[in-house]
């Protein structure tokens, strides 16, 4: 039945295709009938769903003389994924419901991204992942290059680029263990099975799991995504670090991790006290981390901080990969679906609610706005969604940072520590762009538009902003309340996903994979 | 013990209340109902005081529930005589603050929501004994704290809410990643960690915690007992933030100058309450070994916080100021009272009843520091709003011949926080100084310095403002209205019961006081 | 064997022979007076009807035969080549026929058809001589292609240069065929395969070598060999460049990937990574390399969509090279699907060159500007072709580069083409970009100030629609295709 959140999201791409031109309204109701159906599809199957099971979905030869299959399944972890996918798109369409602007394309594309992402997290045939993976690459680019803002041109154009180096590389890697196993298939389940020669996956390893993490926001390939997340419109931002940064996490795990596991292992010489490409990797995260949250403290476009800061939560993500414990790997799962919903929100305040009435981003600008009494709405969400990015307690990101930093402890003390810090940097930066944009001194009660920021808005000064629609609070109080729900009862999700690791396709971890 | 869950009540209660005031639409109606649930809540906290079986130190009121299997995490709440006392410390400080902050107009039903939350993390803090939702609270109450003073404060008030919120956060941040170590350390294999700070004191007591740490936690080559004492150096650090503990008090006078009155005496009276209840929930219970291994660096930065903030206090011009420095130095006896009783006391004659004594006063002191300083910051708030926001100590002069009453009740006030027999501040001092002497008379002898500084810093506060030639530009200053007169009259009366009587707190918290000194193996 | 089973076997050459014959004969005599759209569909429509029937002829009754020694050759799958270069030649006729660039309908279509004829025996080649006859018979009627606008200048500069090289690639092509008739005494490709056995690779047979793979290398316009592509893909008429690109290229693969792979058995070589051996496969591989790296780069600096296309022909070479280097049957079969997808891609993408050139007088990038909004139907056209040729999944392109590079990496033991595939992925990665320059213009530019919306007759529409139907369709199903080419490839097993 899952296999239908796919279907849905394509059929609403053929629908939107269909429609009439100009008719904005009828296409967003399109898109969000999709969404609203593929996420109540995810909902029944996670419900349905017997922890500790791998339910296949469909399982049907494609390409025969190639082994290839068109098989889809789930476990916990893809269905995790998938629910949060679910989420992301109601969400999005929630905070794009003003797009006027050539909107059937807008929710067409969207539609079409949306269906790869679940194809991506649905799929065991590793050939069908990549198909999915790369069918999200293209409608990213036009939804930021058309609808997009500040250099939506370059930063389209780069994520693509990135996106693309990144599946080239995993294509490498699949094609050699394609015929390196001789085993004519590319079932996930089949080739974690193979014996992979050691030599092999120590090369095939960093190969394929860097070209995931392109896309999962690895530095120093991290480049793409603020630039990425600032020129999408809000939608895409929403999507981008809400699903599509996930999708390289994902293939991380599912993928490289699990395939050549090998890799993990030592090498026969330290270089700079690092012993093993997962050395390598964690330490990469971990600059990630603190880098991403130091860049975040100095900058002057408010979404260019909430660029940054998905770098650094995403470092958390591969750091909990590398712990390669059950405890760091259910956290980083789990912060893959909090960072999901969380930053979603973020985007969608400074995306929707501020920047498509004030028209700027500058938190210099902003500043004099004084936006906490002339959208408290919008002050109050962002507040709690800021608390929640800070890894406050009672908020999904806490649960899932502690389980990371519990597995970081085992195997990675310092990183746990260094960690930390990027935590504070990360409560630091939050705090600043909070204050600059929402609890900024005004010029007045009266007058919510300064003269600046009135020409910059096109208003008149003192003309007050558009209240925050419905749509809008419906998709914060609906990504607000998945956040505090998973911050307090993370059973919700954590029985879910850690029964999946307890499947054969993990048996390396408790081989110990890695000394 | 199965029942009523009537912490998870105590808790919740005041969450709803701001839950719906935060809806409310208008002024005076969200003034009444967050006053309303606040009263609600001190007869909740009084009602416990009363069915509390005094005898009985240990826990009561338990309750638990699974939460979170995989991660250890049970919901597990009960208060001792410690907890109860933090709640009815909380109960009382929370209406006064209410009941002084009728002068705040500008988004006034969120003030109050904010308060009642507040409240309820601080509720939450003081009853939960599991790390996962202690943890939630104490990092919570940070929340609407910050956005008190955040919103509400003085013209300083975005580096001081910042500064405040950025040190807690360091503090807190520590604390987690110690505990996420110990959490590891304490895991079976393919099973969860501890997170329970009863079970946790248990293998603590029993000595199974370092060898734990050394056993799952390598890092850099340290021994085991080097470890701990990393971990320990990371929960200490949360804590000493939030007390303060010198030198990391550095956010405190300013957060305390600039957050709006009402504010400040939540600030001082309750939240300054959370970093010694954790020293005395936690820290001691927990890491027994590294405090007596640590003994005498950190009796050092007790007297040392001690003495310098009494000297700060003498040099501040600012009377918010002088109080802020005034309340690190009345914590700093209750750190000086937890640090002196972790030590087997050998060369002591009894010891047990010197550490109980310490304990006591220790208890005592934060329960009326609490109560004292609160009251002076609402004094200091009554003279903020006759003079216009003036509050330096130079701008005063002689006021007590325009309003009596008002100099008599303050003066009160302060000799209760200078420590003057009869007043509730001399019972605790009092205590914690005859536990401390025997046990660490050095230390104790050192911090004597500081009672003197402070005893100046108040005889100067007295003078400079209520004696001395009358400022001109005050003889029209208004006294105590009667309706403020209602409101101070409350804490005074306290502040003679309990000096008088200080067996109201003192058979309450005993108990528990002598358990957790039975407990405590050196 | 006796003419009558020669014609049996030739009848679909035959059939559209006769049809070439008989547009000429039609349009000469009945339809003269008429206005050249007209001309344009009555004759197209009677080439098509004969190129059908001349696909349907093979489909319906499939043969196996080896007229005189290798003259031709027919199985099923020269047969499957045969019908796709058929419907590409059907294709590209139906996109000719709402063009305007000339008046001379009939020879045209005549000189398409003959072209087409020519490709068929190629496929069917399978010895010297018959291969350098039907090449050149392709080639000519391909120069005339080209310069068949006589309105326009660069037709005929693009003529002159294309004859120019190709005259010369054929003196190499033939001196090369010469010196190995010199060497093996034999004509056929089995034969010339059996006396090469066991020879030492000495000079005389390298320089042979070398020329073949030039006089090759010419035709599926390789680099160092490809000068010519990007001047005649931009000067010639669009549906011309458009056959050149897609069924001279079909056409040229398959007779290059035969006589390299069944000639040249005992010159093969070693490509392999650290292991180095002489033959054809490195001199290809390097061939292969220089194309992808050149085509890529080259095509990122072009401001005209013809140009692009040219130069992304070249890199696309490079691609399908590496099917042949695998010298294996799963090679042949990656080659095979490659080359006919990208013929249908390219064809598709020519066509709504076409479209544009008529609307808007040039093939500029920036005459695509808000394409989208002129003409959605082409425009999403086009966005199928261009990510297929970027190869994109689930588009037809995707699955072939897949299953080209899948072949190469699998040839040799122990990954040892790997390199070959790395550096192919690598440079489709890069080839991303400008293909999405052209997206970037059809979809995100505004169209010029005033600019109507394109009238593009439903014929074309369709023609393309259907191209990019087939595209995605052969994407998302690829195995089908795949499995008729194994099959045909399986059943010619020994």
């Amino acid at each position: 039945m899952l296999a239908w959140t796919i279907y849905i999201s394509f059929l609403g791409v053929l629908v939107l295709m269909l429609l009439p031109k100009g008719n904005a309204s009828s296409a967003r109701k399109v898109a969000m009938l999709s969404a609203v159906t593929g996420l109540l599809v995810a909902l029944a199957g996670f419900f349905q769903f017997k922890a500790g099971e791998l339910v296949t979905v469909a399982k049907l030869p494609w390409v025969p003389s190639l082994g290839i299959e068109y098989h889809l399944a789930a476990d916990g972890i893809s269905l995790t994924l998938v629910l949060l996918t679910g989420l992301a798109a109601v969400g999005g369409i929630l905070f794009s419901w003003n797009i006027e602007h050539r909107a059937k394309e807008f929710f067409a594309f969207y539609l079409a991204l949306i269906g790869g992402v679940y194809g991506v997290f649905l799929s065991f045939d590793l050939f069908l992942l990549f198909v999915f993976y790369e069918i999200a690459i293209v409608p990213k680019y036009f939804i930021i290059a058309i609808w997009g803002s500040t250099r939506k041109e370059y930063g389209a154009m780069k994520l693509a680029l990135y996106s693309f180096i990144g599946s080239a590389m995993v294509l490498v890697g699949l094609i050699a263990a394609y015929v390196v196993s001789g085993a004519r298939t590319f079932n996930v389940v089949e080739l974690a099975k193979y014996p992979f020669p050691h030599d092999f996956q120590m090369w095939a390893f960093p190969l394929v799991f860097v070209g995931f993490a392109i896309l999962a926001g690895l530095w120093p390939f991290h480049t793409w995504a603020p630039t990425g997340h600032v020129a999408a419109p809000t939608a895409a931002s929403m999507l981008l670090a809400g699903v599509v940064m996930k999708l390289g996490a994902y293939g991380c795990l599912r993928v490289a991790m699990t395939i050549f596991p090998q890799g993990l292992e030592n090498w026969q010489l330290g270089v700079l006290g690092l012993h093993s490409w997962r050395d390598v990797i964690a330490l990469l995260s971990i600059i990630g981390i603190v880098y991403g949250a130091l860049v975040a403290l100095v900058q002057k476009d408010f979404k260019f901080v909430i660029g940054y800061s998905s770098v650094s939560h995403m470092g958390f993500v591969l750091l909990g990969l590398m712990t390669l414990n059950t405890i760091g790997l259910s956290g980083a799962v789990l912060q893959m679906f909090s960072h999901g919903i969380i930053a979603g929100l973020l985007f969608a305040v400074v995306g929707r609610m501020v920047y498509e009435r004030t028209h700027t981003r500058e938190l210099s600008v902003l500043e004099g706005m004084n936006l906490g009494k002339a959208m408290p709405f919008a002050a109050v969400t962002f507040v709690i969604a800021g608390a929640a990015s800070m890894g406050l307690p009672g908020f999904s990101g806490f649960v899932a940072e502690l389980q990371v930093l519990i597995g970081a402890w085992q195997t990675y003390p310092t990183f746990a520590v260094l960690a930390g810090v990027g935590i504070v940097v990360g409560v630091a930066y939050t705090l600043r762009a909070m204050q600059k944009a929402f609890f900024g001194e005004s010029v007045g009660p009266s007058a919510p538009l300064g003269a600046k920021a009135a020409k910059l808005a096109g208003s008149e000064p003192g003309a007050p902003f558009a209240t925050i629609s419905v749509p809008e609070r419906l998709g914060a109080v609906m990504l607000i309340g998945v956040a505090v729900l998973i911050g307090l009862y993370p059973r919700l999700l954590l029985d879910v996903i850690l029964p999946s690791f307890d499947s054969p396709l993990f048996d390396w971890l408790r081989k110990g994979g890695a000394p | 013990m199965s029942g009523f869950p009537i912490l998870s009540v105590l808790t919740l209660l005041p969450l709803l209340g701001g839950i719906m005031v935060v809806g409310l639409p208008d002024r005076k109606l969200a003034r009444s109902f967050a006053l309303g649930f606040s009263f609600l809540s001190l007869a909740q906290a009084l009602g416990l005081w009363h069915t509390f079986k005094a005898a009985n130190g240990g826990l009561q009121f338990v309750e638990r529930a699974d939460w979170i299997p995989s991660l250890g995490v049970q919901y597990f709440v009960g208060v001792d005589g410690l907890g109860l006392l933090m709640v009815l410390l909380t109960a009382i400080v929370v209406p006064l603050s209410l009941l002084v902050s009728g002068r705040v107009s500008e988004r006034a039903p969120l003030y109050h929501a904010l308060v009642l939350f507040l409240q309820a993390g601080l509720f939450g803090t003081f009853t939960a004994l599991n790390f996962f939702h202690w943890f939630l609270f104490w990092e919570l109450s940070l929340i609407p704290a910050f956005l008190l003073v955040r919103l509400w404060g003085g013209p300083q008030r975005a580096p001081a809410a910042t500064q405040f919120f950025i040190y807690t956060m360091v503090g807190s941040v520590a604390m987690l990643l110690a505990f996420l170590a110990i959490f590891l350390a304490t895991s079976k294999p393919g099973g969860a960690g501890v997170f329970d700070f009863i079970e946790l004191g248990k293998l603590a007591a029993r000595g199974a915690l370092n060898p734990a740490l050394a056993a799952k936690l390598g890092w850099f080559e340290l021994t085991g007992r080097q470890i701990a004492s990393v971990i320990f150096g990371g929960v200490l650090l949360g804590f000493a933030v939030k007390v303060p503990l010198m030198p990391f008090h550095t956010w405190l006078p300013a957060t305390y100058a600039e957050a709006p009155t009402p504010v400040t005496m939540l600030l001082t009276g309750v939240m300054s309450k959370m970093g010694v209840y954790g020293f005395l929930r936690i820290l001691l219970p927990i890491f027994p070994e590294q405090i007596q291994w640590l003994r005498t660096p950190l009796l050092a930065l007790a007297v040392v916080t001690i003495v310098f903030s009494a000297c700060a206090a003498f040099a501040q011009r600012d009377l918010k100021r002088i109080l802020a420095y005034s309340s690190i130095n009345h914590l700093g006896y209750c750190l000086l009272g937890v640090f002196a009783v972790a030590t087997a006391g050998a060369n002591v004659l009894a010891p047990a009843v010197e550490k109980a004594a310490a304990l006591n006063g220790v208890l005592l002191q934060m329960f009326n520091h609490g109560l004292t300083a609160a009251t002076l910051f609402m004094f200091v708030g009554f003279l903020e709003h006759r003079s216009g926001g003036l509050r330096g100590l130079n701008d005063f002069g002689g006021i007590r011949k325009v309003a009596p009453v008002f100099c008599g009740l303050m003066g009160i006030a302060l000799f209760s926080s200078l420590g003057l027999p009869g007043l509730n501040g001399f019972v605790g001092e009092f205590l914690i100084f005859k536990g401390v002497f025997p046990l660490a008379m050095c230390s104790a002898a050192l911090s004597v310095i500081g009672i003197l500084v402070t005893a100046i810093v108040i005889l100067t506060m007295l003078q400079r403002v209520f004696n001395g030639p009358l400022n001109e530009k005050w003889s029209k200053l208004p006294d105590l209205t009667l309706a403020e007169r209602a409101l101070v009259v409350i804490p005074i009366a306290l502040m003679f019961v309990l000096g008088l009587w200080p067996r109201l707190i003192l058979d309450v918290i005993n108990p528990t006081v002598v358990q957790m000194v039975e407990q405590l193996k050196f | 064997m006796n003419y009558s089973q020669l014609l049996k076997f030739a009848a679909p050459e035959t059939i559209v022979v006769l049809t070439a014959l008989a547009v000429l004969a039609v349009d000469l005599t009945s339809l003269r007076g008429l206005e050249p759209r007209l001309r344009f569909i009555i004759g197209g429509m009677l080439a098509c009807v004969g190129c059908a029937a001349a696909a349907v002829w093979m489909i319906v009754m499939p043969e196996q035969a080896n007229a005189f020694g290798g003259m031709l050759v027919v199985d099923p799958l020269t047969q499957l080549v045969k019908v796709a270069l058929l419907g590409l030649t059907v294709f590209t006729i139906l996109i000719s026929i709402e063009s305007n660039f000339t008046q001379h309908v009939g020879e045209y279509l005549a000189l398409i058809l003959l072209a087409t004829v020519g490709m068929m025996f190629l496929v069917s080649a399978e010895d010297l001589l018959m291969v350098f006859v039907s090449l050149e018979m392709t080639s000519l009627s391909l120069y005339i292609l080209t310069a068949f606008n006589k309105r326009n200048i660069k037709s005929a500069e693009a003529a002159l240069k294309y004859f120019l090289f190709g005259g010369m690639s054929a003196a190499f092509l033939l001196f090369g065929l010469s010196l190995i008739y010199g060497l093996s005494g034999a004509t056929n490709l089995g034969g010339i395969a059996a006396a090469l056995q066991g020879r030492k690779l000495d000079p005389l047979l390298v320089v042979a070598l070398v020329m073949v793979v030039i006089g090759f290398g010419f035709k599926v316009a390789a680099v160092p060999f490809h000068l010519w592509a990007p001047d005649a893909y931009e000067g010639a008429p669009t549906p011309s460049a458009a056959f050149i690109a897609s069924g001279s290229k079909v056409a040229s693969f398959f007779i290059f990937a035969k006589v390299m792979i069944i000639g040249f058995a005992g010159a093969t070589g070693s490509g392999a990574f650290g292991y180095y051996e002489s033959g054809w496969v490195p001199m290809i591989a390097i061939v292969a390399v220089l194309s992808m790296v050149l085509g890529n780069l080259g095509a990122i600096v072009q401001g005209n969509v013809k140009r692009l296309l040219a130069y992304s022909a070249i890199a696309h070479g490079g691609y399908a090279l590496l099917g042949m280097l695998a010298n294996s049957q799963q090679g042949v079969a990656a080659l095979v699907y490659y080359v006919i997808t990208y013929g249908m891609t390219t064809l598709g993408a020519f066509g709504v060159v076409a479209v544009v050139e008529q609307a808007t007088g040039d093939s500029k990038l920036s005459d695509l500007s808000g394409l989208c909004r002129r003409a959605p139907v082409v425009s999403v056209c086009m966005l199928v072709f261009m990510l297929s040729l970027a190869g994109i999944p689930p588009l037809a392109g995707f699955f072939g580069k897949f299953y080209v590079f899948l072949a190469a990496a699998a040839a040799v033991k122990n990954l040892g083409l790997l390199w070959l595939v790395v550096f192919a992925i690598a440079m489709s990665a890069v080839s991303l970009y400008y293909y999405l320059q052209v997206m970037k213009r059809i979809y995100i530019s505004d169209p010029p100030a005033g600019a109507p919306r394109m009238r593009v007759a439903w014929l074309t529409q369709a023609t393309l629609a259907v191209l990019a139907v087939s595209v995605v369709l052969l994407g998302c199903f690829p195995g089908w295709l795949v499995g008729l080419i194994e099959r045909a490839l399986a059943s010619l097993a020994p």
